[in-house]
């Protein structure tokens, strides 16, 4: 492997690293305050494709459709947590484990009766459809960079969201001890809606932003949620640095290991995660 | 008694009664009045598309045909094998032991088809194969019982190999995935172009369903390979002409593919698929009398385009009506039953095919270019492909 | 946060304990009546008691000891594999050291996970199982050495005669009907022995507080361990016996999905008091039967049956009936 290439390689994995994150960033979240697993993050991220298509079709435009769609997401995120998940903070992990997988079921179905079971394309905007010759026959989308660009505000977004802000402090608060958050008066609740809410609303526009790219199709869903469960044990629970750091790690790992060790491709990700965790049981980042 | 516990009890016992009703078969009709043909399709889950066009296509055939097999009525029994091959056994098992059907159609994913063909071996239940392009099904493991009126995943790759050499590209690079489908594409794939006077550069493969493809496409740039074959399906395909065009590579290599590539994709793909040039039996634009009829038939009964699934689907039901017609609608006789299914002819969309000894269809396959998001047949790319059915020893 | 905030039924009340032995006795008598297609509803029982065992193997590990785990399903297809590539293609080989070979060759892979998985706690348990069952997944479905996606079949059921003595024909479906049943209630009862010896206690207090545990000197790590391999055996043991009932091996057997769905059994029926796995997994399967046969959107049904059933009934079967039991007192 040449210089070149061995960039240009770089490049690739850091980029889908960056997507991972955007995925996981909300599913860390959610476990790291609220302590819920959610088995449903990949649905969120298809739900998200899915919209994306319909939006963009009814609006002619993929930036309007994103904005749309976001908010869209954002409100059935806190309709989601309002009816159902709110119940289920103080129960085990196995029954928060059953109730997300009954989820997967459902979401599928609406999805099949909604859209249809068809593989459809998202329209990129013309703006962006184009592409930076990097070699003699290769070249990379803008559209590519564009996403990680996003990805990269999201992440500095989220960083001074949780550190700078008075939401966040209440967010770490409590995350650190929740009775003691509540007692001191902050409405607990309210931040657990819109925790939760905002990671919905993470997974969903991660879909919406990929779908002109990954295009739009039933399995989609399901590809990505063991991924960002890995991503996520590998960065440690609720640590959103951790995310950032496990998913460029895993989106690297990814990239090389498909052109460097082909055969064990499919493996190498969660053997990773094993050695991770062999020297460190809680993950790379504590919350 | 506690009257609530009365109540609860009375009503569990009650819904479990009422609900096994449901758990036994169906029909108490004497033997002898209806045939029972078995459906085992995915009609939920990624493989929905294909199953319910299979379904659609062998009603069809069926619905030309008066409805019935062998001047005998029918009645469908459906199951949904959800493409899981760990309950592939126990759902055979159903339409055969439970419901008793006559034949079974079915399935389209490799997997489940294993489990199909276990059962089919086993019981001796008249099986036809509408999708599921596992080799060993007409190979190794072939059955009298047992027909298909697809393809094996080699057939579609046999034809690609000469037409690439023919075209001046004689070093290419091969890409799928790493399951079995994209293992026995490759077999077709590697036979025909090396036969041809092709090299292979370089074999690559990724783990299933990964789509993260860029690794790989600037691998293939940098070998600057003549051209690049591949096999790939569904949203993986439109995934991997869209990331291929937009890094440029279609500009400089040119990609070939088995015709999976370009089926029910090519709204999703848009301009990416442009000119891409795959080996398939069926494009939706063959321009033959039989294709147009079969499509502008199909467009009125069911309100959607037919495919190369719904094209399987129908021959399957073609296929079926032949052996019934011949029989008279006895399907105990099996001997002549298997004899008129294995000398049929069948009068195909696709072109007129036959069987060969291990129970595969002998078929032309087109070449096809994506023109205007339409696969446009340019020509015949091999006549009367056969599967070489390796270790079949029946004929 | 560890899965103690419910008491789980243990000691199971005279009511229960009787229709449980009724439900027994009939299991026993079924192959006697006489009906049409017989020979189906023999399969799905054996099938249905093949996962009561794998599900009890699960309620020990999730149940008694509290550890959730997502890739159980891995130790079940392990076997499954074992047997079929144990089996030679020209003649079946004997049951009696292939099963046991077996479930220990099962014990030995979670024994060996179970080393880098259970010093993990609480959430991070729950992926970090769920992880190592999907690299286990990809290592048999990415590999045609190991059978690929496809899978392998298993040429033969297993033969059971010693020395001279031609013994059960496994081929025989009732016969295979009354050596599940048989397994599946030794299997019953040795876990409910286990349930109440020390090791039982041990576990149980683990899943209660395991740091008290801890403070009172039980070495937590290794009896997780050891819970944690003894359930990957009999998870081994029903996947054996499922490769031998259907003859046909998959990657998806040792899937995120059955994983799931032995999760789904084992709470259904009401987790730590291993009657309650048998009876999850028959109602679990029955209620999938049901809903598939009834409609096409089976999956919408089953997603609320499951969430419905979390959301009403947290214990389970078990737990509805005992509260029945206790109300009419």
């Amino acid at each position: 492997m040449d210089a070149t290439n061995f960039f240009i390689q770089l490049l690739n994995g850091l980029q889908y690293g960056l997507l991972l994150f955007m995925l996981t960033a909300g599913l860390t979240l959610i476990f790291g305050i609220m302590g819920v697993i959610n088995l449903a993050h990949g649905s969120f991220y298809m739900i998200g494709a899915y919209l994306a298509w319909s939006l963009s079709a009814l609006f002619g435009n993929l930036f309007v459709a994103i904005v749309v769609g976001a908010l869209l997401s954002v409100v059935f995120g806190w309709a989601l947590e309002w009816i159902l998940f709110r119940h289920f903070y103080h129960r085990d992990h196995i029954d928060q484990v059953l109730l997300t997988f009954g989820l997967i079921y459902i979401f599928e179905e609406l999805r099949s009766l909604l859209w249809g079971d068809n593989v459809h394309a998202v329209q990129m905007p013309k703006v962006l459809d184009w592409s930076i010759q990097l070699t003699d026959n290769l070249a990379y989308p803008v559209y590519r960079l564009f996403m990680s660009c996003i990805c990269l505000l999201l992440a500095v977004g989220l960083y001074l969201l949780i550190s700078k802000t008075r939401l966040g402090m209440k967010i770490r608060a409590g995350a650190f001890n929740h009775d003691m958050t509540e007692a001191l008066g902050i409405n607990i609740r309210l931040i657990h809606g819109i925790v939760f809410a905002l990671g919905v609303g993470l997974a969903s526009v991660a879909g919406m932003i990929a779908a002109p790219i990954s295009s739009v199709y039933p399995s989609m869903g399901s590809s990505v949620l063991i991924m960002c469960f890995v991503v996520v044990v590998i960065g440690g629970i609720g640590s959103v640095r951790g995310a950032l750091v496990a998913s460029l790690l895993v989106g690297l790992v990814d990239t090389f290991g498909k052109v460097l060790l082909p055969q064990v491709a499919g493996m190498l990700v969660y053997m990773v995660m094993a050695i991770v965790l062999l020297y460190k049981p809680e993950g790379l980042f504590k919350q | 008694m506690n009257s609530r516990r009365f109540v609860l009890t009375g009503g569990a016992a009650l819904a479990a009664s009422v609900s096994s009703s449901l758990l036994l078969p169906r029909w108490a009709n004497a033997q002898g009045s209806k045939l029972r043909v078995g459906l085992m399709l995915p009609f939920t889950g990624t493989f929905a598309q294909p199953g319910i066009a299979v379904e659609n296509g062998f009603r069809l055939a069926l619905a030309q045909n008066g409805d019935k097999l062998g001047g005998r009525e029918f009645e469908l029994v459906k199951v949904d094998d959800e493409s899981n091959p760990a309950k592939a056994i126990e759902n055979a098992t159903r339409l055969v032991q439970r419901d008793k059907v006559d034949v079974l159609i079915g399935s389209v994913h490799s997997g489940v088809q294993m489990g199909i063909h276990k059962v089919a071996r086993e019981t001796g239940v008249l099986n036809i194969i509408p999708n599921a392009g596992v080799h060993v099904a007409t190979r190794a493991q072939c059955a009298p019982n047992v027909f298909r009126t697809s393809f094996t995943n080699a057939q579609p790759t046999l034809a690609l190999g000469k037409v690439m050499v023919d075209r001046g590209h004689k070093k290419a690079v091969w890409i799928t995935w790493n399951y079995a489908a994209g293992e026995e594409a490759f077999e077709g794939f590697e036979k025909g172009f090396t036969e041809a006077g092709g090299t292979i550069v370089k074999k690559f493969g990724l783990p299933f369903p990964n789509v993260e493809f860029q690794a790989l496409l600037t691998e293939i740039a940098s070998l600057k390979p003549d051209a690049v074959a591949c096999f790939f399906a569904g949203g993986g395909a439109a995934k991997f002409l869209r990331d291929y065009a937009a890094a440029g590579l279609n500009k400089t290599i040119p990609l070939y593919g088995s015709g999976f590539l370009t089926e029910g994709v090519l709204d999703a793909a848009g301009d990416a698929a442009e000119g891409v040039l795959t080996t398939l039996h069926y494009s939706d634009s063959l321009d033959t009398p039989r294709n147009k009829q079969f499509r502008l038939e199909y467009a009125k009964t069911f309100k959607a385009q037919p495919d190369v699934y719904a094209v399987q689907g129908y021959d399957a039901g073609l296929l079926l009506i032949q052996g019934a017609n011949a029989v008279k609608g006895d399907f105990s006789n099996k001997k002549s039953l298997y004899a008129a299914m294995e000398n049929a002819t069948i009068d195909s969309p696709r072109g007129k095919w036959t069987m060969s000894k291990s129970h595969n269809p002998v078929q032309d396959m087109y070449l096809r270019q994506v023109v205007n998001k339409d696969n446009k047949v340019i020509r015949i790319a091999q006549k009367a492909v056969a599967d070489p059915g390796t270790g079949c020893r029946m004929g | 946060m560890s899965a103690h905030s419910q008491v789980p039924l243990e000691r199971l009340p005279r009511a229960v304990r009787i229709a449980l032995l009724l439900g027994g006795l009939a299991l026993a008598m079924f192959p006697l009546v006489p009906m049409d297609g017989r020979d189906f509803y023999l399969q799905m029982l054996t099938q249905m008691m093949i996962l009561a065992i794998f599900a009890m193997s699960l309620d020990l590990l999730q149940g008694v000891t509290g550890l959730v785990s997502l890739g159980h399903a891995a130790f079940f297809g392990l076997a499954g594999y074992s047997l079929a590539f144990l089996m030679p293609t020209d003649m079946p080989i004997s049951l009696w050291w292939s099963l046991p070979l077996t479930a220990l060759g099962a014990a030995l892979a979670a024994l060996i996970i179970g080393v880098f998985v259970v010093r993990t706690h609480g959430i991070y348990f729950i992926m970090v199982t769920m992880a190592f069952a999907q690299m286990i997944y990809f290592l048999f479905f990415d590999n045609k050495s190991l059978g690929g996606s496809d899978g392998v079949y298993v040429s033969f059921k297993p033969q059971a005669s010693i020395a001279g003595w031609d013994g059960i024909d496994l081929n025989n479906k009732v016969t295979f009907f009354y050596f599940t049943l048989i397994l599946l209630a030794a299997t019953y009862l040795f876990l409910r022995r286990l349930l109440f010896s020390p090791f039982g206690r041990a576990l149980a207090g683990i899943r209660t507080n395991e740091h008290r545990m801890r403070a009172i000197g039980y070495g937590t790590y290794g009896y997780k361990l050891t819970a944690f391999t003894l359930a990957g055996g009999l998870a081994g043991v029903a996947g054996y016996l499922w490769a031998a009932q259907t003859g046909y091996v998959n990657p998806d057997l040792m899937g995120f999905h059955m994983s799931a769905h032995a999760i789904m059994m084992v709470i259904l029926g009401g987790m730590g008091n291993i009657a309650g796995a048998i009876v999850g997994a028959f109602a679990f399967e029955y209620t999938l039967h049901l809903f598939k046969d009834t409609t096409k959107h089976w999956q919408l049904l089953m997603g609320c049956f499951i969430v419905l059933m979390v959301v009403f009934a947290p214990k389970g079967i078990m737990g509805l009936l005992v509260r029945q039991e206790e109300a009419s007192k």
